[in-house]
């Protein structure tokens, strides 16, 4: 049931961490289920987290070659 | 007209019929191709740079890349070409009825006997001309439907790489960089471009086809979202994003786009094209990423709650079976009845046991009372009166007793007593015992003389009877 979550973009896994609270919320689940969807829910909050504490600034700039085809990319300073 | 005109000579005046040549005549015929190319000298002298107003008519580009028109006003009409790395370079599109500023020099063809002017540059006639083109251009791309709202993507609502489009210097760069770094620091790769001027619309198309073209594997990595990001200026300034070539570009970038040229008054077809249009590079910063700790709080926030909700479930749960496992009977409880039971029957069969032996002690005492030495006793007394009886019958029974009395017993020889008389004449010979002792006799056959008082004979017949009394 985990293994798809990887595939999934932030979005996904956010909004699918959210159905799953809305879910556990609504107390309509049976508790075996509840329990794999909270490992579940779990898997996607660590996901995002995992996601959100990956976002470092990387600034780069194309290098352009003499016909003006990019060749390249090097770090970039804003001046 | 100046002094140096060739026409000014010659005299309209006087019609001859024959020409001829008059010595000192200065007004001698030229040849065409001389007076062309005085012409031509003249007109270039002169017009070697000129400025001229007016609208395109019967524009055409040849295959050459030339490109040929006239330039028109109410009254005149000038034919007009522009060569190839001119036309190359024309920040706009000229079409048919764009009233323009030509730039260039005059210039004959002797061959046809015309001139025209040869645009080394082209420009829009006023801002009114310039809307007028922009209109036209975002018609004749709106009928296209370039600028379709079915063609919109949708834009990631947390891109991993933004691909910006602008100028490397400058505030818009600066100011989208930041304004990432506030909200969510990101992987940006800039394309750096000319964003006005001779070039500019071609770098710009350039650079977004580039990202647009990248590949998912590529050594760069290719954006999940596009700025084209200029900043404010004037119409003029923006122009090149109304570039046909761009805003081609722009709405057919493969890669989520966001435009964010000028301020938010301005309008550029480029704007039109993207898939969202910013009002300005810092909004457009901001559309394109979320705050980052807003998100952080969120995933906890939906953490703590799905936490919250497990415990709470998990602790129900134990409740109920909490519940459940008071109601559930002891299992003591459980076998009470059948212990109840148990012991019930035991009881009874001891009991019954009991009842079954004291039946019998019931009828064995019975018997077992009358059984008493008493019986035996009373046996033995009443044996022992018997016996005493007899005791004493016997006592008086003796054989011998009858002799005290007077009586004697005959015996023949051999001790054995003699009964009858047959017997005792037979024996012949016999023995008298007496109470006191015997005494030999003989028995004859005939009858004993009455004298005498002893009859033994007779006291033998009655020896028998003696036991009777």
């Amino acid at each position: 049931m985990t293994d798809d979550v990887s595939e999934l973009n932030f979005e996904q896994a956010l909004r699918a961490l959210e159905d799953i609270v809305h879910k556990l919320e609504s107390g309509e689940a049976p508790l075996d289920e509840s329990i794999a969807l909270y490992e579940r829910g779990n898997t996607l909050r660590a996901l995002c987290q995992q996601r959100l504490d990956m976002a470092k600034a990387r600034i780069e700039a194309i290098t352009l070659g003499p016909d003006g085809a990019p060749t390249g990319t090097t770090s970039f300073d804003a001046g | 007209m100046s002094a140096n005109d060739p026409f000014e000579n010659a005299d309209p005046q006087v019609a001859r019929l024959l020409a001829e040549e008059r010595p000192g005549d200065n007004a001698q015929a030229m040849s065409v191709s001389e007076l062309s190319l005085a012409l031509k000298r003249t007109v270039e002298d002169r017009f070697g740079h000129v400025r001229v107003r007016g609208e395109i008519s019967g524009f055409k580009r040849a295959a050459s890349g030339h490109i040929y028109f006239s330039l028109k006003d109410e009254n005149a009409r000038l034919d007009a070409v522009m060569w190839k790395g001119g036309a190359a370079r024309l920040p706009f599109a000229p079409e048919d009825g764009l009233e323009v500023v030509a730039t260039g020099k005059l210039t004959t063809y002797a061959g046809r006997s015309n001139y025209q002017i040869v645009v080394e540059s082209l420009e829009v006639a006023g801002e009114g001309a310039m809307m007028l083109l922009f209109e036209k251009l975002k018609a004749r791309l709106a009928a296209e439907g370039l600028f379709a709202p079915e063609r919109k993507k949708k834009l990631p609502s947390l891109p991993r790489t933004i691909g910006v489009v602008t100028s490397p210097t400058g505030a818009v760069i600066r100011d989208i960089l930041h304004r990432l770094a506030d909200r969510f620091p990101s992987h940006v790769i800039v394309w750096p471009v000319l964003v006005q001027g001779e070039g500019a619309a071609a770098q710009i198309a350039r650079a977004v086809h580039g990202f647009s073209a990248m590949p998912h594997d590529g050594p760069t990595r290719r954006p999940d979202l596009v700025i084209v990001a200029r900043g404010g200026g004037s119409i003029e300034d923006l122009w090149a994003f109304n570039d046909e070539a761009v805003v081609r570009a722009v709405a057919d970038c493969t890669i989520p786009i966001i435009s964010a040229v000028g301020h938010e008054t301005d309008t550029t077809l480029c704007d039109f094209a993207a898939d969202l249009r910013a009002p300005t590079p810092t909004a457009a910063a901001e559309i394109a990423v979320p705050v980052r700790s807003d998100l952080l709080q969120r995933v906890g926030q939906f953490g703590l709650r799905m936490s919250n909700m497990i415990r709470k479930k998990v602790d129900l749960a134990a409740e109920r079976l909490e519940a459940q496992r008071r109601l559930m009977p002891r299992l003591s409880d459980l076998a009470a009845p059948h212990q109840q039971r148990t012991d019930d029957l035991s009881e009874r069969l001891r009991q019954s046991l009991r009842t079954r032996i004291g039946k019998a002690e019931v009828a064995f005492s019975a018997p077992a009372m009358m059984l008493h030495p008493r019986l035996l006793l009373r046996r033995a007394e009443q044996g022992q009166q018997r016996l005493d009886a007899l005791t004493r019958l016997v006592s008086t029974l003796h054989p011998e007793a009858p002799l005290k009395r007077g009586f004697a017993r005959v015996t023949d020889a051999n001790g054995k007593t003699i009964m009858t008389r047959k017997a005792a004449v037979k024996a012949g010979d016999v023995t008298l015992r007496f109470v006191d002792g015997e005494v030999g006799g003989h028995v004859s056959g005939g009858p004993a003389p009455r004298i005498s008082p002893a009859k033994p004979a007779k006291a033998a017949i009655n020896q028998g009877n003696l036991f009777d009394g």
